[in-house]
């Protein structure tokens, strides 16, 4: 039997940041007392209807655009019916056979620079079930004995994202998922944060034989909280498969979870025995036919998103894929790095900000482009390494002064004396001094042991706290130890 | 004063004739006495706090201190609303419908809410979870539904006007079958916020009185857009109170396929009747075709309850109304539903359901929404020819009670002339053309959309030729 | 005509209990209704597009600005249960 390969398509609901629900006016919050965010058409008290919040169909529209769906000319809402103590009116309104925006394409790129590219089936538009609480037993929902719901996030207006299966492996759906939830920071259409469950992604994976182009039968990987765990799942549930597969069984459609606990997969019991959600079309709401016009200023205003950005700053910059991948991976995070590689070699503004920088703010929890490192103090302490008036030791001191006062590099590099001594006469004093004091090793040297140069250049880094150059070190103790 | 129409009520009021608290205090007795069982429940003390307000208030907006009855599927703020069911027996709504905050906004007193068939569905208001309403002209025959309490309670002078709501006919068959004035206007001319929603593409809310001006004068303050009903409309011209007195050049089409077999002779002959007083005021009668409508009750019987199966779905005993004890989730929604709702609501919800359920759909949701398109089509192509078209409103006369529970297709007949223009959403009222064996007949006439103002001034200028009086026999005027 | 096991699968999708009785009585008027109901299979519908509103409307939207929420105490206030502010559920696993 030929190897068996994984196709697999997500779905992902990503919660959008407007100021009001998808279809009523009340707030959107996280994080306050159960049910202070709930009005008659939320709790879908008898009588109520639901109108389109406007801001949503926005921010849906950014997102088709950015993903470079076809826009729908007329959209209509429809009703998926189901009963969940969570959904109040016991029908979602979501969107079915006329989503908002279809057809598009999103290429990934490893950090190899293999690109990934994802056909986007549809964006549309829906809205957020609420939240229940499992009470008395684990606080799961079996074997609690009761539940309770709390609506303050009902009505969310939500995104679902659909992808074709074009994924073949659990590790390019990491890289996808990353990237695309960049894009989505980078539109601004939401926080995007996979804990407190503002983006949710669901698997849908099969396993055919390797050259067949037809559909093995899928399962469905639901609601992983997180990349690393939707990524473990995958290649769980892929491997259970095949050994279903090796074992002479067939892969029943169904929902799984992964329990990153065990690393296992389980079934899922259903919402429902039989799925049958029964679409009709919402009377309640009037189609969304996007005004031309509207879609186009969209488009116009639709900021650098990191693909692009990505693709500059390999091409342009000379940086590594993975690099730019590290360094888009927020609005902030890119723009800051953009105006330092504005004023210092790229390359070492990469290193620096992935690197020293963040290192050393995430001891107090900043972020670049929170304290006192900007761009521009940034760039100018790069300089001062470029022209060697700091060695690198010197620099990341120089950094954490800068950071904890605000200094500019230069100020700092003089108040405490952080320059690189590069001073002839100064360097062979005190390369004498250590050739002497240190006679026995000044002997191995002699005799051809190359190693204890080393240990002349680090003595050299002792006695000057790190400033001497030690490029000028290591040949200076060759020529006053050697005599060449 | 409770003879009065609403318009004369005003008139009385405005010359100091009458205070609104006295004029509420008698319309409150009338509704408290109540042998036909047209109301749910009187908010008396409620209606007298307001009718004293408006007394006292310096402002004199239109509707001062007129009382006005609710049908109980209008949502009002901490007034118990049932919609006629068990589900809901004991809810209070956190909010006021729309419709009722307008009325109340220009002035009007809601004394009562009235009773219904269960979540609108039924033709006889014999669906009530809670009790019979019987007709003022006959107390051993149906009053119509599902607004049969608005429709009796206006006919027997409880209140002088009231709301109903039409989803197939539910205003114009009751108000035909008590002998009173009903109008379902335009689709999306009323806010349906606040109105308990039984199929959502076709309910509208409407007016009942006994006489056209004053279904034309409540209509009035009804019409509008609302931001919190994405269906509701920009009104193109306020709703004028009719005054016209002749018909010259209308052209008026009697639908040929509701005047046969199917309809009742008293009713057919009360219809030619008004034919021939159409004629006699400068109009035209032609016989016109609607080939679709044939299929506009079984359309209906699909579309509607579809619709209310999900609309009715949220009737889950969680977040408000009752429930039935029980010890798991799936035990506790059908339990509660299972049990409280009655069965023909159960009944609509089954074919709702099925109609839409995987491998049913195309063949019966799908289709249904098609032929819905083709009755569209028919009253387009009617309208090309008149002005209006005019039908019975109602095959027959009030029936007897009980006489059609046993066969539910039977109680679906009574809809038969009304529900073909709910299907294409269009205006249409009834008014009393005269007598069938002492039972009224209602006679309705339906228009394109937005031509309520057009309506009214036929159907008033026929009221008037024709003098029919709305007091039912042992009545007190 | 439907037969007995799609009117247990209607009711099960529908969250209805229906009683032995309510269920042969469900099947038979169901089955009644859908003889009269079916007269729309017989139509030509080619080329006829479904109506699903009845009024030319498109693009009614809201601005996104806030309303005030319902007191929590209100929200609450019919519920036949609550537990800790929030709606109580009977057990779901
Ligand atoms: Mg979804
Ligand atoms: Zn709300």
């Amino acid at each position: 039997m030929s190897a068996l390969e994984p196709v697999i398509g997500v779905e992902i609901h990503v919660q959008l940041r407007t100021r009001t629900k998808m279809f009523c006016g009340c707030e959107l919050s996280f994080g306050d007392p159960p049910n202070t965010h709930t009005c008659p058409v939320c709790l879908a008290h008898p009588g109520v209807l639901p109108v389109t919040n406007r801001e949503a169909v926005r921010l849906a529209l950014e997102i088709g655009l950015a993903l470079g769906c076809e826009i729908a000319p007329r959209s209509i809402f429809h009703r998926k019916n189901y009963f969940y103590p969570d959904l109040p009116k016991a029908y979602q309104i979501s969107q079915y056979d006329v989503p908002l925006c279809g057809r598009g394409r999103f290429t990934a790129v490893a950090e190899d620079g293999r690109e990934i590219p994802v056909g986007i089936t549809r964006v549309h538009l829906e809205e957020d079930a609420a939240k229940l609480m499992h009470l008395g037993g684990s606080g799961r929902r079996a074997g609690a004995e009761r539940s309770a719901v709390d609506f303050n996030r009902g009505g969310t207006p939500l995104v679902e994202i659909v992808t074709e299966p074009d994924l073949t492996s659990a590790a390019d759906v990491a890289v996808f998922l990353r990237q695309l939830r960049q894009t989505l920071l980078f539109l601004g259409v939401s926080d995007c944060n996979m804990e407190e469950g503002s983006m949710r992604a669901d698997a849908n994976v099969s396993v055919r034989p390797a050259g067949s182009t037809a559909l093995g039968t899928k399962t469905e990987l639901k609601n992983m909280n997180s990349f690393r765990f939707l990524e473990r799942g995958i290649t769980a549930e892929v491997e259970r498969q095949r050994a279903t597969i090796a074992a002479g069984g067939r892969v029943v459609q169904e929902t799984v979870h992964f329990e990153p606990e065990t690393g296992e997969i389980h079934p899922l019991r259903s919402k429902e025995e039989a799925h049958d959600y029964r679409y009709l079309p919402e009377p309640d709401l009037v189609p969304v036919a996007p005004d031309p016009a509207w879609v186009d200023g969209l488009r116009a205003g639709l900021p650098e998103l990191p693909q692009a950005l990505r693709a500059r700053w390999v091409g342009e910059m000379g940086l590594s894929h993975e690099d730019a991948d590290v360094l888009t991976e927020s609005p902030e995070l890119a723009a800051y790095f953009a105006a330092v590689a504005a004023e210092a070699d790229p390359k070492a503004a990469a290193n620096w900000v992935r690197g020293e920088l963040r290192a050393q703010l995430r001891e107090r929890g900043e972020e670049p482009w929170q304290g006192n490192v900007t761009p521009a103090r940034l760039a100018a302490l790069l300089g001062l390494l470029a022209d060697g008036t700091l060695s690198v030791p010197g620099a990341k001191e120089a950094l954490a002064e800068v950071i904890a006062t605000g200094e500019e590099p230069a100020a700092v590099v003089a108040r405490r004396g952080l320059g690189q001594i590069s001073d002839e006469g100064e360097l062979t004093a005190l390369v004498d001094r250590l050739l002497a004091e240190h006679a026995a090793q000044a002997d191995q040297l002699r005799s051809g042991k190359d190693k204890v140069l080393g240990f002349f250049v680090g003595q050299a880094m002792k006695a000057t706290q790190g400033r001497a150059d030690p490029g000028a070190v290591s040949r200076l103790v060759r020529e006053r130890a050697l005599g060449g | 004063m409770v003879g009065l129409s609403a318009e004369a009520q005003i008139a009385a009021l405005r010359a100091g004739e009458v205070s609104s608290a006295d004029l509420v205090e008698e319309q409150l007795a009338r509704a408290a006495d109540d042998p036909w069982g047209s109301f749910l429940r009187l908010d008396a003390d409620g209606a007298r706090a307001r009718a004293r307000a408006i007394d006292a208030a310096p402002e004199r907006p239109p509707l001062a201190g007129i009382p006005i009855a609710v049908k109980d599927v209008l949502s009002t703020r901490d007034i118990e609303t049932t919609c006629g069911s068990r589900i809901l027996e004991g809810f209070r709504p956190v909010y006021t419908a729309t419709s009722v905050a307008r009325l109340e906004a220009a002035g009007a007193v809601v004394i009562g809410k009235t009773n219904m068939d269960e979540f609108a569905m039924g033709s006889s208001t014999e669906n009530s979870a809670y009790q019979l309403t019987r007709n003022p002209w006959d107390a051993d025959r149906v009053p119509g539904g599902s607004s049969g309490g608005s429709a009796a309670c206006v006919a027997a002078r409880q209140a002088p006007w009231s709301l109903g709501s039409d989803t197939g006919g539910s205003i114009r068959q009751p108000a035909a079958l008590c002998g009173i004035v009903g109008m379902k206007p335009t689709y999306g001319a009323v806010s349906r916020y606040g109105l308990i929603a039984f199929a959502s593409s076709l309910d509208q809310i409407g007016p009942f009185a006994r006489t056209v001006r004053d279904a034309a004068l409540l209509l009035s303050h009804l019409v509008g857009r609302d931001p919190l009903d994405s269906t509701s409309l920009e009104w193109p011209e306020p709703v004028r109170v009719p005054t016209a007195e002749r018909l010259d050049g209308l052209r008026v089409g009697l639908v040929q396929e509701l005047m046969g077999e199917g309809t009742e002779p008293g009713v057919r002959e009360a219809v030619e009747r008004a034919m021939g007083v159409v004629e006699d005021l400068g109009g035209t009668v032609v016989p016109i075709s609607l080939p679709s409508s044939e299929q506009g009750l079984a359309t209906y019987y699909v579309i509607a309850p579809a619709e209310c199966s999900a609309n009715l779905a949220r009737f889950d005993g969680i977040r408000y109304g009752a429930r039935v004890a029980a010890e798991t989730l799936l035990e506790h929604y059908e339990g509660t539903r299972g049990a409280l709702f009655g069965p023909e609501v159960k009944r609509r919800i089954m074919l709702g359901t099925f109609a839409l359920a995987s491998g049913y759909y195309d063949q019966y949701y799908g289709r249904a929404q098609r032929v819905r398109t083709l009755i569209v089509r028919d009253f387009r192509e009617a309208f090309a020819q008149v002005d209006l078209v005019a039908s019975p409103t109602s095959p027959t006369v009030a029936f007897r009670l009980g006489e059609r529970t046993d066969d539910p297709y039977q109680m679906y007949l009574a809809d038969i002339c009304t529900i073909p223009v709910s299907l294409a959403g269009l205006p249409a009222l009834s008014i009393p053309c005269g007598l069938a064996d002492g039972l009224p007949v209602g006679l309705q006439l339906a228009g394109p959309a937005f031509s309520e103002n057009r309506l009214l001034d036929a159907a008033h200028a026929l009221e008037q030729a024709i003098g029919f009086d709305t007091l039912p026999p042992g009545v007190e005027g | 005509m439907i037969d007995e096991e799609t009117v247990r699968h209607v009711a099960r999708l529908a969250r209805l209990r229906l009683t032995p009785d309510e269920q042969v009585t469900m099947q038979r008027e169901l089955s009644g209704i859908l003889t009269h109901v079916d007269v729309i299979q017989g139509l030509d519908l080619d080329g006829v597009a479904p109506t699903t509103h009845v009024i030319a409307l498109e693009n009614v939207l809201r601005d996104d600005v806030p309303r005030p929420s319902l007191p929590p105490a209100e929200a609450l206030r019919e519920a036949p249960e609550v537990i800790e502010q929030a709606f109580g559920v009977p057990r779901m696993g």
